[in-house]
């Protein structure tokens, strides 16, 4: 158990900014916030039609970078990192492979990548990246779910007050909005599909609403 | 329930995203030491209460938590301007 | 049953599909489309109720919303029971079970009947203002009399079964109404690719186009609404709401409809189906196409079953095929009115008589009405009713050409029926929501919307236009003009041609006089659902009330379920002419949302039972559920209160917890604590702005506790910030202060220092947070990772890195119990794993979890205080004995500095928190108790201090407490008072909070 970079008094007085490798071993399977729901079996038991169907995207990497759009050597660096540029149109979103970001706010982005591949990415923008900037992990925090299906934008208008309509919500945008007494970032990534990330602490609430909500629709667990 | 747009999302969002934050322009006094009691207390505790327009600080607290500065008429709910922070209103009070 | 008054043909019901229906136990049978109302009429039930304050009956009397009458019970279970439903609105459906709510203790034999007419005189308004003002306190009593003779319907025992929904809706043109305007305005919207919605509160769109016999390009008009209805449906942006009542009318064009989406169908809706649905829409612009609701003329006697307004009259004939009598007498002000009579005549009854209260009528429909040889008679009126339970005879006398005087004899004439028309009133009800004020219009004698800052238009009735023709125009118009409005370019629609039919003056006229003033004419009804009469009006003038809003609360005009629909307009007349002066300077009452009542199912919509509000869990709370834990809710957090064994009792949880922590350790999950992740090169100097301590030194590794205080210098929230690197700082904030500070940091941040290089993030749900805390605490650790957690290499208040269980950690020795204690803060995924292991290696040291009691205890031994508990927005550090969290050497002056330098805060004998130890160790007092220096002192006595945190403590053996006291660091060792409210005094020593190891030695090992 002596593989954790264990610093030297020295090192850490000269450390700016902590960055650990949260995730263990293969051994330890994480638990996302929605284990308890058992999302796997419900797919296998569970109706296989309907016009909801859900699907938990989980133990994704999760990464908050804070930096400035103005300056020119940040975006630069973030683009090396990610191999796409940040978004920096006001609720857009980029892709590349794995990784997705969203613009969060002028300063914001939330980008995801591959569960174990967040603190190599972590360590990277650490090294590419100078100035003012913050990049936090929060992937214990929240977890992914994908909603699709053919009513799934009725099932969404129950929830948050944000405007679906295919032409003031396109494919690609993403807002951070409220959803039912919670919040959550939406991104739409298909007609009839969007992301939703949600806050662990809220997640059994949101699972909860979002049985009792698509149930005129009738709601497919996928896995 | 207004509909309020937020100048850093640029678009125009329900209320129930934000919250409102008080009266704007009310700088922190940079010497706080200062001011007298009086000063101070004037500071902490003393706002308009406008029929017309009123000058509001906002935070887009569900969506990008910025914060930002409308200018509304309390009697009428309209939403007269947003502008950001460190910017100055163009609607005024006559 | 036979339905007596129902046609052999023609209406919108369906003859082959019989439905059967009870009112008040009986059954009767109706038909497909009918509402509960057509129905009941068409089997001839006269009665659907008794007045509010007289117990008159009362029936049907108009056909919509604004029926003040027909307000029945509906449900045929105990859940499924439903108050104040219009009949005129329900449509029938098979085995509906309805009961009037007024009338005790039945309808039709009615105790208060008798007390009604004989105390009728002894009634004025305002009379419950007068007599039940007085004494109070019997207020209860005539409360639950009154409520039970008036009856105004009842709430469900049970739950109800059904579920609702809120519903999200934008559109760029809402269309409230699906009349000829609002159907012209949707087409037009529609065709030009706008984003429609379209909401009707009745079964099928149409409006008053479904109610007469008047055609749209030589065919039936709903022949043309068939056709617009399937044109609109195959528009993908348009959404059409039928049976959807546009309630209110809210700022920036938000719009709230009740769609009754199943209503119709049974008393319980289908499985899966929600019930109702409340959408929210968000318009970018509103057509209000609400048409006008025909008013009644006030008359003496008005309200004997068997009157009832003249369009209602038609539209049971033409739209259900009921004739709702035999023998009609209809009374006019308008030529519009004159219709009832003529559909009267087509479905082969008899009509008695028109009377025209103008001197002659040659509008297109007189003219019929003369060409058919039907008895008119002009410039008169009825002026009185006979009947009790029904009408059997009309008084007709000629008036005067203002309306004021009867000036002829009088004829009776022998009818079952009176119509009455005075004229329209526009249903501005939404456009006054916002605050705008109706604009009366003498033309049209009516109200019309005022002026707006709304992005509204209006067309056809609402605006007083009620010829055909005009309305599609309008509507059309105003399609255009949203069209244009929203960047859309203008459509093509050519309109239907309409019947052009000609009018004459309507008169203005309201109240009908009678030969005897109207203090003493039998009750002329302007208010039916609150039974206010001309008279009353009139009294409340006499009395002084000048105001109509005045006059509204002292009759209680409007004040029923239907707002005043029918009567407002008749009651401002009356009392503009009491008052001398004309209706507009009379003023108008502004109505509020609703615009008709709407269930408490569809506002809550899901947000109820599991889902009212969320519950927020930590990674670990299925383990709590499985261990047995009772939970305390914190904010929106369930968080483990204690962990009961077996059949203990709480206090016995709590002695064992917090036994097992000082004797050898236990485990809180304390994830619920707020966690900001601060990064920036100014991280440690916004850290020193916004604490009342100091931050600049704290090297990299170190953790150190902070208060955090509002500009007024008091303490808001506390908790231990931790340096993870030179920019970068991880601060905990209290479970429910989390948001607060986050919110407030950004706010200075963004507001104020924008110049400084920090940003903050929220990472409260990233990161479990697993305490174990006792003397074996290192012990137990020690088992689950190799690093060194000696004494040299992990001091107190340290951090630091290491895996727990394999697991990578930032593990914080601080503590909050004063025993030795590990904060380990793992990745939130693997929390449980951690936890789970620690109790595997725990057994031996008899690992206890604990939860948020214990941990209240085991502070409050060690006088750490909990902010929100100990402290309430009026304390600042010093009055917390926590001067030493203070640094007044820090060269900003940070947030709290100067609040707490004010004259007030550093006067003497400010409320100080101090310990307080009871005479009786095992005397516990109760937080919130109020402290005195006599207890023999009279009532009311000095008040000196309160206490805000107490327990047994079974660690020493005694009651610990920790309270305020005036100028109480003073004062130890003196002795202080609790009288408590059952007569016992608790006598208390003050003295220093910290009860348990006041070195802290323990926690430093």
């Amino acid at each position: 158990m002596s593989d954790l970079n264990v610093m030297t008094p020295a090192e850490m007085a000269a450390t700016k900014a902590a960055v650990m490798d949260q995730v263990p071993g293969s051994e330890i399977q994480g638990q996302s916030p929605l284990h308890h729901a058992d999302l796997e079996s419900l797919a296998k038991q569970g109706p296989k039609q309907g016009g909801i169907h859900l699907r938990e995207h989980k133990l994704l990497g999760h990464l908050t970078l804070r930096c400035n759009p103005e300056n020119a050597d940040q975006l630069a660096a973030a683009e090396r990192v990610l191999g796409v540029a940040l978004p920096l149109q006001p609720l857009t979103s980029a892709e590349n492979g794995d990784y997705s970001v969203r613009w969060m706010s002028p300063d914001e982005w939330l980008i995801l990548v591959p569960g174990l591949e967040a603190f190599e990415v972590e360590s990277k923008f650490r090294d590419e990246m100078g100035g003012h900037y913050s990049l936090v992990n929060s992937s214990g925090g929240s977890t992914v779910l994908e909603l699709s299906g053919a009513n799934v934008v009725e099932l969404l208008k129950k929830c948050t007050p944000v405007d679906l309509h295919a032409k003031q919500f396109p494919v690609g945008k993403v807002v951070s909005t409220v959803f039912s007494k919670s919040t959550a970032i939406i991104r739409r990534t298909g007609e009839q599909r969007f992301e939703l990330v949600i806050r662990r602490s809220f997640a059994d609430y949101i699972w909860l609403w979002l049985q009792d909500a698509s149930r005129e629709f009738g709601l497919v667990i996928e896995a | 329930m207004f509909h309020i747009y937020c100048p850093h999302c640029a678009e125009y969002r329900e209320e129930e995203e934000f919250h409102a934050a008080g009266q704007a322009h009310i700088p922190r006094p940079l010497d706080p030491d200062a001011c007298s009691d009086k000063e101070w207390g004037e500071y902490m505790f003393f706002r308009k209460n406008p029929r017309g327009i009123h000058h509001e600080l906002w935070v887009h607290a569900a969506g990008c938590r910025k914060f930002f500065n409308m200018t509304r008429d309390t009697q009428t709910y309209e939403i007269k301007e947003v502008y950001k922070i460190g910017e100055q209103p163009s609607v005024v009070a006559e | 049953m036979t339905q007596q008054n129902r046609l052999q043909s023609g209406g919108r019901i369906d003859r082959s599909k019989p439905m059967t229906f009870t009112y008040n136990g009986k059954q009767f049978t109706g038909f497909q489309g009918d509402t509960l109302a057509s129905a009941m009429l068409a089997n001839g039930i006269n009665v659907v109720g008794r007045s509010f304050k007289y117990s008159r009956p009362r029936g049907i009397i108009a056909c919509g919303a604004e029926e003040p009458n027909a307000v029945l019970q509906l449900g045929a279970t105990e859940a499924t029971q439903v108050p104040n439903v219009r009949a005129t609105q329900q449509e029938l459906f098979n085995g509906l079970v309805s009961a009037s709510t007024n009338g005790w203790p039945s309808v039709d034999t009615d105790v208060m009947g008798m007390i009604g007419k004989v105390g009728g005189s002894m009634m004025p308004p305002g009379f419950y203002y007068k007599t039940f003002m007085f004494p109070q306190s019997l207020w209860d009593s005539y409360e639950t009399m009154i409520r039970k003779a008036a009856g105004m319907g009842r709430s469900p025992l049970e739950s109800d079964p059904d579920t609702y929904d809120n519903v999200n809706q934008h559109c760029d043109v809402l269309i409230v109404g699906a009349g000829p305007s609002g159907l012209a305005a949707a087409l037009t919207a529609a065709r030009g690719g706008a984003r429609v919605i379209i909401a009707d509160e009745q079964s099928e769109f149409g409006g008053s186009l479904l109610n007469t016999k008047e055609t749209l390009d030589g065919k039936p008009a709903a022949e043309w609404v068939r056709a617009v209805v399937e044109e609109l449906a195959t528009y993908e942006d348009v959404m059409l709401l039928p049976r959807s009542t546009v309630n209110g009318y809210h700022d920036h064009n938000f719009v709230t409809i009740h769609e009754r989406c199943t209503d119709h169908l049974a008393d319980i809706a289908p499985v899966n189906q929600a019930r109702q649905k409340h959408h929210r829409v968000r318009a970018k612009w509103v057509v209000l196409a609400t048409g006008a609701h025909e008013r009644p003329l006030v008359f003496s006697n008005n309200d004997v079953p068997g009157c009832m307004v003249s369009n209602a009259v038609s539209t049971y004939i033409n739209r259900y095929g009921v004739v709702p009598g035999n023998e009609l007498v209809l009374m006019t002000t308008n030529d519009y009115g004159y219709q009832a009579a003529l559909d009267w005549d087509d479905a082969g009854r008899k009509v008695v008589a028109i009377v025209d209260t103008r001197a002659s009528g040659k509008g297109s429909r007189a003219e019929a009405a003369r060409k058919r040889g039907l008895n008119i008679i002009s410039g008169s009126a009825v002026i009185e009713v006979q009947g009790s339970k029904r009408v059997s005879s009309v008084s007709v006398a000629a008036i005067s050409a203002d309306g004021h005087k009867v000036t002829g004899s009088v004829t009776k004439l022998k009818a079952d029926t009176v119509a009455s028309s005075g004229g329209w009133s526009p249903v501005i009800h939404l456009s006054s929501h916002t605050g705008s004020r109706p604009t009366w219009d003498d033309q049209i004698v009516g109200f019309v919307p005022g002026p707006t800052v709304q992005k509204q238009l209006t067309a056809g009735g609402i605006n007083g236009q009620y010829d055909t023709a005009v309305a599609l125009k309008q509507g059309f118009d105003a399609g255009q003009k949203a069209l244009t409005e929203v960047g859309l370019s203008a459509a093509e629609v050519v309109l239907p041609k309409a019947e052009t039919l000609k009018t004459d003056a309507p008169m203005s006229l309201f109240h009908i006089p009678h030969l005897k003033p109207t203090s003493q004419a039998p009750k002329q009804f302007v208010d039916y659902q609150t039974d206010v009469t001309a008279a009353g009006i009139e009294v409340a003038c006499r009395e002084g009330f000048e105001s109509i809003e005045h006059v509204k609360r002292y009759t209680a005009m409007g004040f029923g379920t239907d707002q005043g629909k029918l009567g407002n307009i008749n009651g401002m007349a009356v009392a503009a002419k009491a008052l001398n002066k004309t209706i507009p300077e009379t003023g108008t009452t502004i109505f509020r949302p609703n615009y008709t009542p709407i269930s408490f199912g569809a506002i809550a919509g899901r947000n109820c039972g599991a889902l009212f509000d969320p519950e927020r869990y930590s990674a670990m709370h299925m383990w709590h559920v499985e261990h047995g834990a009772k939970f305390e809710d914190v904010g929106q957090w369930k968080r483990p209160w204690y962990f009961p064994q077996g059949s203990e009792t709480m206090q016995q949880t709590l002695d064992r917890e917090c036994l097992a922590v000082r004797d050898s350790v236990g485990i809180l999950d304390a994830s619920t604590l707020g966690k900001i992740d601060v990064q920036g090169k100014d991280a440690r100097e916004f850290l020193g702005r916004v604490y009342s301590n100091a931050w600049a030194k704290l090297a990299v590794g170190k953790c150190r506790y902070g208060l955090m205080c509002g500009e007024d210098g008091m303490v808001f929230d506390d908790g231990v910030s931790a340096c993870l690197g030179d920019n970068h700082f991880l601060m905990t904030t209290t479970t429910g202060g989390a948001a607060r500070v986050l919110e407030w940091l950004e706010i200075y941040h963004q507001t104020e220092w924008p110049e400084l290089e920090v940003y903050f993030n929220t990472v409260t749900d990233h990161w479990s947070t697993l305490t174990i805390s006792g003397p074996n605490s290192r012990k137990l650790l020690e088992e689950l990772t190799d690093y060194d957690l000696s004494n040299d290499n992990f001091k107190f208040m340290d951090w630091k890195q290491m895996k727990v269980a394999g697991v990578p950690a930032r593990v914080f020795r601080i503590s909050f119990t004063g025993e030795l204690s590990f904060e380990i803060n793992v990745q939130a995924n693997y929390g449980t794993h951690v936890w789970e292991k620690l109790f595997e290696a725990g057994k031996k040291y008899n690992l206890t979890p604990y939860g948020t009691e214990t941990m209240h205890v085991l502070r409050a031994e060690k006088g750490f205080i909990i902010a929100g508990q100990d402290t309430d927005g009026s304390v600042h550090p010093y009055d917390l004995g926590m001067g030493w969290c203070v640094s007044n050497q820090k060269p900003f002056s940070y947030i709290g500095k100067r609040g707490m330098n004010r004259v007030d805060c550093v006067r003497p004998n400010r409320k100080q928190l101090v310990g307080l130890k009871t005479k009786d160790p095992k005397a516990v007092i109760p937080e919130g108790a109020q402290a005195v220096l006599d207890p023999k002192e009279p009532i009311p006595m000095t008040m000196i201090g309160h206490v805000t945190s107490s327990y047994w403590s079974a660690n020493l053996g005694h009651s610990i407490a920790m309270g305020f006291i005036k100028g109480g660091l003073d004062k130890m060792g003196e002795t202080v008072y609790y009288p408590l409210a059952n007569g016992t005094v608790i006598e208390a020593e003050i003295c220093s909070p910290i009860f348990l190891d006041p070195k802290g030695e323990r926690q430093n090992v």
